[in-house]
């Protein structure tokens, strides 16, 4: 498995050959507070870099979840849409919110590190 | 114009509130536990909710006050008892709902409870109808502080004794710390417990006690989780000066005397609408599995006829689903009715449900 990559909005990516799995970040979840729906996309859903491909509520509002490359979805992750505080508590782990086959994998490349996202989050509170 | 600030201000901020905009006060939305934690130890323990943005508002005078404020406001002030509260509103001359509030009668007068967004505009409301002698004031030297929850009266007591001697809707004056407090027994969560108005000066004071006992601080975000699963409405979403009473399933609210008598803004209309009902009606609906329809859903038929507007809808945590409300024309307001909810441009099912969502455990 790769090192993860982060996008401006917030999820991460990781990449095993061309499958991507993609969630939404702690600092997400800690803006989102206490998550309480989910919707995942369905197998066989072409997705767009930067499209919309899943829904997540907490108790304050609702907000989509974007994916940061093209492709294929795979495979949507069940056990967080039947117990969505799962994402509170793993977010970067367990609680991902889908697989996706890339189309393009330089997408990928221009996703930020570790290092860049903390930077950016740093910069931009919200 | 700058946001204001409770008393409480630096306090919320030491705990580690998050703080939204709200009426033009900077209030917490909620602290470093969460809405749900904030909201599950509520009814399991108790919380106290800084609610200092409200309006507290004082009236003085004699009977002819009392007249003055029956015109506008619909309860039987004219019997109400020293001390003794009652939920009402203030109407316009199309019985729209100008405002929600707790009216309690004082030795003085009246004291009302205001919606923070709408005192101004009511203090103005009421003024029209009031006479010289009548005294009247906004009081901002007063913090307001909810207590909620099954142990607010084992707690309070320790600290104001005879409290536990209140019951719902009543209040009292007490003494903390060589200050004036009043208490009364009330709240908006569905739990017992209390309000209490408390000089600024002294309301660090309270809370750090309220601490020392385990109380943890509430923020907006459960207020209003805990108030729509108590089916309680929220002033500006679920009312507004274009709802009335009757649509707004608060007929109750309307003392029986002035049901008959009138003789308030909007008498007319609201007399017409008890007689013949109205075109829509206040409901609860329950979403089918965890899908959350919030404010501004639109509520259809299962022949897909538009039939109503959720106006608030959240994630009940101890109902552990989630939980709306909305207005929906009366011949489909039927508990248990079928409908359709859009979200997000697909339709998902749902049901007309009762009010409450959750039962109220007041101390009557």
């Amino acid at each position: 498995m790769s090192e993860k990559k982060f996008s401006k909005k917030h999820e991460w990516v990781s990449l095993d050959g061309d499958t991507a799995t993609v969630g939404i970040t702690k600092h997400a979840t800690e803006m989102l507070g206490d998550i309480v729906f989910v919707e995942v996309p369905e197998p066989g859903k072409s997705v767009e870099k930067d499209g919309q491909a899943a829904v997540v509520e907490s108790t304050k509002a609702a907000s989509d979840v974007y994916s940061p490359v093209s492709g294929e979805i795979l495979e949507g992750n069940k056990s967080i849409v039947d117990d969505p505080g799962n994402v509170n508590s793993d977010p970067e782990g367990v609680s991902w919110f889908f697989k996706i086959k890339v189309k393009d994998k330089s997408e990928f490349d221009t996703l930020m590190n570790k290092a860049d996202y903390d930077k950016f989050c740093a910069e931009n509170p919200s | 114009m700058e946001e204001q600030k409770t008393a409480l201000y630096n306090y919320h901020k030491n705990l580690g509130a998050k703080f939204v905009s709200f009426a033009g006060y900077e209030m917490p939305i909620q602290y470093k536990d969460g809405i749900v934690k904030e909201h599950i130890s509520t009814r399991s323990y108790a919380g106290f909710f800084d609610v200092s943005h409200m309006g507290q508002f004082f009236l003085e005078g004699d009977k002819t006050l009392t007249d003055a404020l029956e015109k506008i406001i619909p309860a039987d002030l004219r019997s109400l008892k020293l001390n003794h509260s009652k939920y009402s509103f203030l109407l316009n001359n199309e019985g729209g709902i100008i405002d929600d509030l707790i009216i309690t009668k004082t030795s003085k007068g009246f004291c009302i409870i205001l919606n923070a967004a709408c005192k101004d505009n009511d203090v103005k409301q009421i003024e029209k109808f009031l006479k010289k002698d009548h005294k009247y004031f906004l009081n901002n030297d007063l913090s307001l502080i909810a207590l909620q929850g099954p142990k607010a009266v084992e707690i309070l007591e320790k600290l104001v004794p005879g409290v536990s001697n209140l019951k719902f809707m009543t209040g009292d004056n007490f003494k903390f710390d060589n200050e004036d407090l009043y208490i009364t027994r009330s709240g908006y969560t569905g739990e017992d417990g209390f309000e209490i108005s408390i000089p600024n000066i002294k309301v660090e004071k309270l809370i750090s006690f309220l601490k020392e006992n385990k109380v943890n601080a509430v923020g907006l975000g459960a207020r209003d989780t805990l108030r729509l699963e108590a089916g309680l409405c929220l002033y500006g979403h679920d009312l507004n000066e274009k709802i009335n009473p009757i649509e707004a399933n608060l007929k109750w609210a309307i003392a029986k005397r002035r049901r008959e008598e009138g003789g308030f803004n909007g008498w007319e209309k609201i007399k017409k609408l008890i007689e013949n009902g109205s075109e829509k009606k206040r409901v609860g609906i329950l979403p089918e599995g965890r899908i959350i329809a919030r404010e501004n859903t639109k509520i259809f038929s299962e022949s897909g006829e538009e039939i109503g507007l959720i106006t608030s809808g959240t994630f009940g945590p101890s109902v552990n689903a989630p939980v709306a409300m909305g207005y929906i024309y009366t011949k489909h307001a039927e508990i248990g009715t079928k409908v359709h909810l859009e979200i997000r441009g697909k339709k998902h099912g749902g049901k007309v449900s009762e009010l409450p969502f959750f039962k109220k455990s007041y101390v009557k």
